[in-house]
């Protein structure tokens, strides 16, 4: 039976990384991450996982080394945050194109500069369009979960693409909460052992990674396009499959009180909890608002997220990154461009803040609320505001 | 390769494009950059094999009265084996496509 324990959200990654009984972790330590490494460092060390870990000298080697390991059939982890996921960057559309199941925790970190280590969306937004399967946890409990799924989704048969799992820096992977831990005879049956179909072996030698002219470049291009938009089902089939097993049920789309809601509130990643402590005091003052989380970033759940925001005249998008120089942010930029051309589409307006560690409170939710009122009901020409910004 | 890669419809590719006939890079044909080709004149050649040395595809091969000759499957038109004949036996000429 699971076992109810107290600690952080870093350490449920590696609880769950011990679990699913990895082969391999290549790995850098960078805040706020570094307890996810350091932790199952500890666990191979003391002998309750065996894996390798490898000590590499940067992101670009640990996503390197993963690839590799990947690619030779192993089951293979690592964990990043930043400026680590920035370094990363080039090798992270190799593993998605050579379509090798590696899972990857990322607390999510601002980009310097200046200098800041805390919590943003900024390197989760860069890697938007690398091919990888991404989703976000909101709290200890879900990141456990989520990435024994993320094991799961990313050896599927049907699926085989890397899977990155984001939390949010500081705000889950530091903070110390009760979360229900597994045992390991509980998760056999839901975690078969990894059969990756094409593996490097010499009995049977495969080319990775070749070169594609113009003349084929595109069709690999759009196999790939194709494949990772499959995945979506399957993903949530995973999920569904979890919640009969252990009562936990995950959704590309989450919705919390947006039946009849007039206004609906769209948020990613922790500060979710927030958003809804808010929607609890709106409606308690009558207000018809309700809040829907973006659980499954990649591939974007579109019809999914169509239906959820279906009821509402206003949305109001909030995120922790900015576009410099863009229209809005890309969350709400996504969210536009899976609305325009609806019929009844409401209308969008979106903040952004909660930047490099900044908190956001519930009542600066309620501000916001009252805020995109104003500049929706009045057709005000604004895209984006900022909150929480001394002006 | 099963089709050629111009030929191949996304659908044809395979999971991550790995490819699991080795040694398939011998059917590409690099015969396709070529905008000069190569002809040997064998009233000069001597047989040195200086070409067959230097060709850096390398595609010239002997032939059967031991001549080296281009397989223009592969030539790119480079012209360093005329540049490198000592007896100027090997000329340059433009393809005419």
């Amino acid at each position: 039976m699971s076992t109810r324990v107290g600690a952080e959200g870093s350490f449920a990654v590696a609880d769950a990384v011990r679990l699913a009984d990895v082969d391999v972790v290549p790995a850098y330590p960078i805040t706020p991450q570094t307890h996810v490494v350091e932790r199952i460092s500890e666990m191979i060390a003391d002998g309750d996982l065996d894996a390798k870990f490898i000590y590499v000298e940067s992101e670009h080697s640990a996503m390197s080394a993963c690839l590799g390991a990947a690619a030779v059939g192993a089951r293979t982890f690592t964990s990043t945050a930043g400026q680590g996921l920035e370094l990363m960057h080039e090798v992270l559309y190799l593993v998605s194109s050579m379509r090798l199941p590696v899972v990857m925790a990322v607390a999510d970190r601002a980009l310097s500069g200046p200098l800041n280590v805390w919590g943003d969306h900024s390197d989760a937004m860069a890697t938007r369009d690398c091919g990888w399967i991404q989703y976000f946890a909101e709290n200890a409990q879900e990141v456990h979960d989520l990435t024994l799924c993320a094991f799961r989704i990313a050896e599927d048969p049907a699926v085989l693409f890397p899977v990155m799992v984001h939390m949010d820096g500081f705000h889950v992977s530091h903070v110390v909460e009760p979360y229900f831990r597994f045992e390991p005879e509980e998760i056999t049956a839901f975690l078969p052992p990894i059969n990756f179909p094409l593996p490097l072996d010499p009995n049977r030698p495969v080319t990775m990674g070749a070169f594609a002219p113009p003349a084929v470049y595109s069709e690999c291009r759009k196999a790939q396009e194709v494949a990772l938009r499959s995945t979506k089902d399957r993903i949530a089939a995973v999920w569904q499959e979890f919640g009969d097993r252990y009562g936990r049920l995950y959704k590309p789309i989450e919705t919390y009180r947006t039946e009849d809601a007039d206004t609906i509130l769209v948020a990613i990643g922790s500060f979710n909890q927030m958003a809804a402590v808010a929607v609890d005091s709106l409606r308690a003052a009558g207000q018809k608002v309700g809040l829907v989380r973006l659980r499954l970033w990649r591939p974007f759940p579109l019809q999914e997220f169509r239906q959820a925001v279906r009821p509402a005249k206003n949305l109001l998008v909030f995120e922790r990154a900015l576009s410099y120089g863009g229209t809005v942010g890309p969350v709400c930029s996504e969210v536009k461009a899976a609305l325009y051309r609806q019929k009844h589409a409401p209308a969008v307006m979106n903040f952004i803040g909660g930047l490099g560690g900044r908190d956001m409170s519930p009542k600066q939710f309620e501000a916001m609320f009252q805020r995109g009122q104003e500049i929706l009901n009045n057709n005000l020409d604004i895209e984006y505001e900022t909150i929480g910004i001394r002006e | 390769m099963a089709k050629k890669d111009f030929e191949m419809t996304w659908k044809d590719i395979p999971l991550g494009a790995i490819i699991t006939e080795p040694g398939n890079a011998s059917e590409y044909k690099t015969g396709d950059w070529r905008s000069q080709r190569p002809v040997l004149d064998r009233a000069k050649c001597v047989k040195c094999g200086l070409c067959f040395s230097l060709c850096p595809e390398p595609c010239i091969v002997k032939d059967d009265e031991g001549y080296y000759v281009a397989d223009l499957y592969y030539c790119k038109g480079c012209g360093i084996c005329a540049y490198e004949c000592p007896k100027e036996a090997i000329t340059i000429v433009q393809e005419e496509h």
